[in-house]
């Protein structure tokens, strides 16, 4: 048997007890924190402001006709229908965003991920940092949202910071398969193509500003087979104090399922490109 | 009986060990079986002109890229099982920067020094130690993005070791740089060499080999076609010193004949003829001897340049 090593400084040279999962990932958080708390004016931007923007229009403009005409939607007040449905939308778009030419750049155009590959860590262990830091982000940007819209006079109780944690499974439904995308992606092109054709109409077909059920059968089997809707749908449930919505178990599946499998396809596929 | 994690690590150990190392892309085969063992404390250098196989060699040393063939053992431990404990020991500078521009200099290694489990506390004496080991101290809180070839280069390096490695890999790490910056660049390496620390270094220039390494190998088309000292290499494959003779004709082809039998050997370029000799004034006496009225004629000393030439039959730099 060996003698015990004294507890070394990891700037001592030699062998060093190795890294554990859990020290990588950190450390790849604190870079992709650092690269972030850089640019928090944009974060306040898209996180705060334009939110409010969309909820003073749609909430008071379009629900000031909802509620007079038809008063609300299944009696609940416009305003109060539609922030859950505006909160996911804005997080889908906030998961997109972060999940496409940021991945480029890394991969492409500043390689970065090579830097960091040639350091102690695994291909695994850079995706779940960044992704710890996006979640972050996120979920902050949710809890700012759900207090903004309270303060505007939406219906929310503490079961709506329910919808915080919903927030953050439908961003890892969106994040990980579109790393996979822009992990084999040849060009940014493809980003402003996915906004065109997933984000916009994912926003407008998701009951987001209206329930599903109007839509033709067609549009609704799209959005149940997407994961905008069921983010949704748990979103206003937690927002109206449900707390949980009828077949909710269904819904997190779903979203579980596209994390889960987006994982696995980026992992591989990033894999596949660096470690060659 | 050691931890797994730390490898064979007796001292004299050597700290690469290759044998038949082999990287083929598809049907391409980069780098062609080679053997290589760089011991503690040497500075090795892959020197080849481009596509030799000397980047896919660095990326397999570096526990970055799996080989397709042949054994690789770093620090006595196996790359393929364990790559990060490989890599915590290891500073790798790659050709090129990769840094992130939009940081400043001073975050671009705190940043670094996370990945390698350092504490803030750590980092930050660590970096202050680089900074000024790399002469950018006063440009610490500078943007990344502005700074000269020569400054991204040097805090390239500083980040390769900001974990104290004890093997630095340097990937063509002057290739870009002016005359005075690559100076600048070979002094700070030369101190890290007396430092006792481990140097592999690729290159396609002969003075940045001969001014740096103890040992290399020359690659050619994925192979090692000679190994040994900078002056070994010179003394077994060229002549002490070497003539070079400029005509003006656009063939030097056509004067090849006229010196034939000066020196021990002729080798004709497209814009020179170059004649191997021992004594290189007696071979440019010889010619005016003969009455051969070149535009300019040289002797200079023998270089890598020459051994690369006489074994390949190419020059290093086209």
């Amino acid at each position: 048997m060996s003698a015990p090593r004294p507890q070394l400084s990891r700037l001592t040279e030699g062998p060093r007890r190795p890294l554990t999962r859990l020290d990588r990932v950190l450390g790849v958080a604190g870079y992709f924190a650092t690269v972030s708390l850089r640019t928090w004016r944009s974060w306040v931007v898209s996180r705060f402001v334009q939110p409010v923007f969309f909820v003073l229009a749609m909430g008071f403009g379009v629900g000031g006709l909802v509620d007079r005409s038809s008063g609300g939607v299944g009696g609940v007040p416009y305003l109060s229908y539609v922030a859950p449905g505006l909160l996911m939308a804005s997080v889908m778009q906030w998961a997109t965003s972060e999940s496409t030419w940021p991945v480029m750049t890394l991969l492409k155009w500043n390689q970065l991920y090579v830097a960091m590959l040639a350091a102690p860590n695994r291909v695994g262990d850079l995706i779940l940092g960044h992704w710890l830091v996006i979640c972050t982000g996120i979920a902050g940007g949710a809890a700012v949202f759900v207090g903004v819209t309270g303060a505007l006079g939406a219906v929310v109780s503490w079961w709506s910071l329910l919808a915080i944690l919903w927030a953050v499974l439908l961003a890892l439904a969106f994040i990980t398969p579109l790393f996979w995308v822009a992990s084999v992606a040849t060009n940014e092109e493809h980003f402003s193509t996915i906004f065109r054709l997933v984000v916009t109409p994912l926003m407008l077909f998701s009951g987001t500003f209206f329930p599903i059920s109007q839509l033709p059968t067609v549009l609704q089997v799209i959005a149940w087979a997407t994961p905008l809707s069921h983010g949704t749908e748990l979103a206003r449930a937690a927002f109206l104090g449900a707390p949980l919505p009828p077949g909710w178990a269904g819904h997190v599946t779903v979203l579980v399922l596209y994390a889960v499998a987006g994982a696995v396809f980026a992992r591989r596929a990033l894999a596949r490109r660096l470690e060659t | 009986m050691t931890t797994d994690w730390a490898g064979g690590d007796q001292e004299g150990l050597a700290l690469i060990e290759a044998r038949g190392l082999t990287k083929r892309f598809g049907d391409f085969t980069a780098v062609d079986g080679i053997d290589v063992e760089v011991r503690r404390g040497e500075a090795f250098g892959f020197l080849g002109p481009n596509g030799a196989g000397k980047s896919s060699t660095m990326r397999m040393l570096g526990a970055v890229s799996p080989p397709s063939g042949g054994s690789l053992r770093i620090f006595g431990l196996d790359p393929d099982r364990d790559g990060p404990a490989i890599r915590a020991r290891l500073g790798v500078c790659p050709q090129r920067d990769l840094l992130d521009e939009e940081l400043s200099v001073q975050e671009n290694l705190w940043v670094y020094g996370r990945f390698f489990g350092l504490t803030r506390a750590e980092v930050r004496a660590r970096a202050e130690e680089l900074l000024e080991f790399a002469q950018l101290t006063e440009r610490r809180t500078d943007q990344v993005e502005p700074l000269s070839g020569g400054m991204k280069r040097r805090l390239v390096i500083a980040r390769s070791l900001i974990n104290n490695p004890e093997l630095l890999l340097l990937d063509e790490p002057t290739t870009g740089l002016d005359p005075q910056a690559r100076h600048i660049l070979w002094d700070r390496l030369f101190r890290l060499k007396r430092q006792g620390v481990t140097l592999v270094l690729t290159t396609h220039y002969m003075d940045e080999a001969e001014q740096l390494c103890d040992r290399l190998v020359i690659m050619d088309k994925g192979r090692i076609v000679a190994e040994g000292s900078p002056r070994d290499l010179i003394a077994e494959h060229s002549t002490r010193e070497v003539v070079e003779v400029r005509f003006d004709v656009d063939d030097h082809a056509d004067h090849a004949t006229e010196l034939q039998g000066v020196g021990e050997r002729l080798e004709v370029l497209p814009d020179r003829i170059l004649i191997y000799a021992g004594d290189g004034d007696a071979a440019a006496a010889a010619l005016v001897d003969r009455g051969v009225e070149p535009l300019s004629t040289l002797v200079r000393r023998s270089t890598l340049e020459d051994v690369f030439l006489h074994l390949t039959g190419r020059t290093l730099v086209d």
